[in-house]
């Protein structure tokens, strides 16, 4: 109930605040709540440290892109493809990676973001190079062209948030859920108990990729313009605080991680030059009072005590 | 009737000769233990046994006949095969919770995926989840850690983390149980329902293999023993003929010209 109420509420903000700049913003900060959302089944519920996570953001992208501009496919089977291409690709650069654990493993796919995004950058005659790709059609809707306006995108990205929202609260209390669980605490106990640590891994890289490439096919849509550098390591360095900030694991914690850290930065635009000085502190600040993140442990006390009446 | 036969078993770490061409039996519904001093390979062949680590010659059967190769297996196979193992230093998942941590062990015996967890109804997955969480607070009510279901794994005492993670392994409803040292740390009162359970689990069918210091826990529940010393079987018999064995007593309490 409370759910569906916040939900609504969301979802009316556009007609009771007019300004276009403020929509702009929510949009945004739903764009990556949808990433922190998938970023979190990689790293909160499988515990694999991903440092290249805007390489699947890219993929969806430019798999929408290239699938409009080259076979003029429409928005609403470009979605699906870039979240499909993103999730393969997702399990592929997963499969040499997860054969490593830890800080390795952050390495490797610090590495994979990397390739893809220089693979990006210089396939000049697919994508257009460091000058990216223009005329991406905007989503159209029984005859509505969404435009350039942000309110259809903010309305469609809510919806996208609400459904992976709770596909994802759904997955952590499943047995799926709970096996990623033991494998994140430890990876051998888990395995002596019958769980196959590589294809449950695999299976977290696919679907968080294919989030993120969910994302990007709506970014795609939304720009109309993409270019290599909107896909760079502080993207996913960015993402990466979000989930950690909100609380690595808890799904409405990172949703809230997403929404500050996207915030945060345009509330602090009166203190100019010092902005990022200032959000910098805080997320210091944050990080050394609540370690485990907004919403982090006492969410799961807070369960943990349902559970038991 | 043999469940699990261990034939010419070698392991070598670097210089080291783990395990030296260990052969020996385990009978269906007995308990066996695996005694010896530090560093005679015990715990190497438990963990080749559950494919921890990969023997280098040698063949582990698992089953009536000719039964299952175990070696080369991963871990999760032999699992599923219906081994289940504790460890030496406990490795329970820490900031889960005692009931979740016993559900990680039906894990083998349930099978609804990313479908079933996302339209649960209609499908088996309630049933499913009922069923484990059914045997998981009965396992819990036997090792008496019922009213500790919600709290973290963490937060247990160290008595009731070992039989935390016995429950556990117990929730994979296995064939084969390997305890690495089950008693280590343990209060008298403790060990004694430790030994009373083993034999519990016994009747009701459940092979055990041991690995054990303590004599007083090993000597009255063991059907049979088998000695290891520098990575190699030394004896191995009743529990009774091990005690008086002259090679064992010597690797116990080392040969009277040296001592």
């Amino acid at each position: 109930m409370k759910k569906t109420a916040i939900f609504l509420l969301l979802f009316l903000i556009p007609f009771l605040d007019p300004n276009s700049y403020h929509i702009e913003i929510l949009a945004t900060a739903a764009l990556y709540a949808l990433l922190a959302l998938g970023l979190n089944i990689i790293v909160g519920f499988a515990g694999l440290l991903h440092l290249g996570y805007a390489a699947f953001f890219a993929i969806g992208a430019y798999t929408y892109a290239l699938l409009n501009l080259r076979l003029g496919c429409p928005f609403w089977l470009g979605l699906p493809l870039g979240m499909g291409v993103a999730g393969v690709g997702g399990v592929l650069l997963g499969l040499p990676a997860v054969r490593v654990r830890g800080d390795y493993l952050a390495i490797v796919t610090l590495g994979f973001g990397e390739i893809v995004r220089i693979v990006v950058t210089n396939l000049e005659p697919w994508t257009g190079g460091p000058n990216g790709l223009l005329g991406i059609a905007h989503p159209v809707l029984g005859g509505f062209n969404f435009g350039v306006d942000s309110r259809p995108y903010y309305w469609l990205l809510l919806v996208l948030v609400g459904g992976i929202a709770w596909v994802c609260a759904r997955l952590r209390r499943s047995r799926i859920g709970l096996a990623w669980a033991a494998l994140r605490e430890d990876e051998l106990a888990a395995r002596t108990l019958g769980i196959n640590g590589t294809r449950l891994k695999l299976l977290a890289l696919g679907l968080g990729g294919g989030i993120a490439g969910l994302a990007g096919a709506v970014f795609a849509a939304k720009q109309g313009t993409i270019t290599p550098d909107s896909f760079d390591f502080i993207l996913s360095v960015m993402i990466l605080a979000m989930v950690i900030l909100g609380g690595l694991g808890s799904v409405r914690g990172v949703i809230l991680g997403a929404v500050v850290l996207s915030v945060l930065p345009e509330l602090l635009q009166g203190f100019s030059t010092y902005r990022m000085l200032l959000f910098g502190i805080g997320m210091i600040g944050l990080m050394r009072l609540r370690p485990q993140g907004l919403l982090g442990i006492s969410q799961i006390r807070r369960e943990l005590q349902r559970a038991a009446s | 009737m043999r469940l699990l036969r261990i034939q010419r078993l070698t392991k070598r770490f670097g210089g080291l000769l783990a395990l030296d061409r260990v052969s020996f039996d385990v009978e269906r519904g007995k308990i066996v233990s695996l005694i010896g001093p530090n560093g005679a390979g015990k715990t190497t062949l438990f963990n080749c046994v559950t494919g921890v680590v990969r023997p280098e010659t040698g063949s582990i059967r698992f089953g009536p006949e000719s039964g299952e190769t175990l070696e080369g297996c991963a871990p999760h196979q032999i699992a599923q095969f219906g081994i289940a193992r504790t460890f030496q230093n406990i490795r329970l998942f820490s900031n889960l919770s005692v009931l979740e941590n016993v559900l990680v062990g039906t894990y083998v015996r349930t099978k609804s995926g990313l479908l079933e967890a996302l339209l649960p109804w209609g499908s088996g997955a309630h049933q499913e989840e009922r069923w484990a969480l059914d045997r998981c607070s009965r396992l819990l009510e036997q090792l008496d850690l019922i009213s500790f279901a919600n709290r973290l794994a963490s937060a247990l005492s160290y008595g009731q983390q070992r039989r935390l993670e016995l429950a556990r392994a117990l929730a994979s409803a296995p064939e084969l149980v390997l305890l690495d040292e089950p008693a280590a740390g343990l209060t008298f009162q403790e060990r004694q329902e430790l030994m009373e359970f083993l034999q519990e689990l016994k009747k009701q069918g459940l092979t055990i293999l041991l690995i054990e210091h303590d004599m007083k826990v090993v000597m009255p529940i063991s059907d049979w023993v088998v000695v290891l010393d520098y990575g190699a079987k030394i004896a191995e018999g009743p529990p009774k003929a091990v005690r008086e064995d002259p090679r064992v007593i010597e690797a116990y309490l080392g040969s009277r010209s040296n001592g």
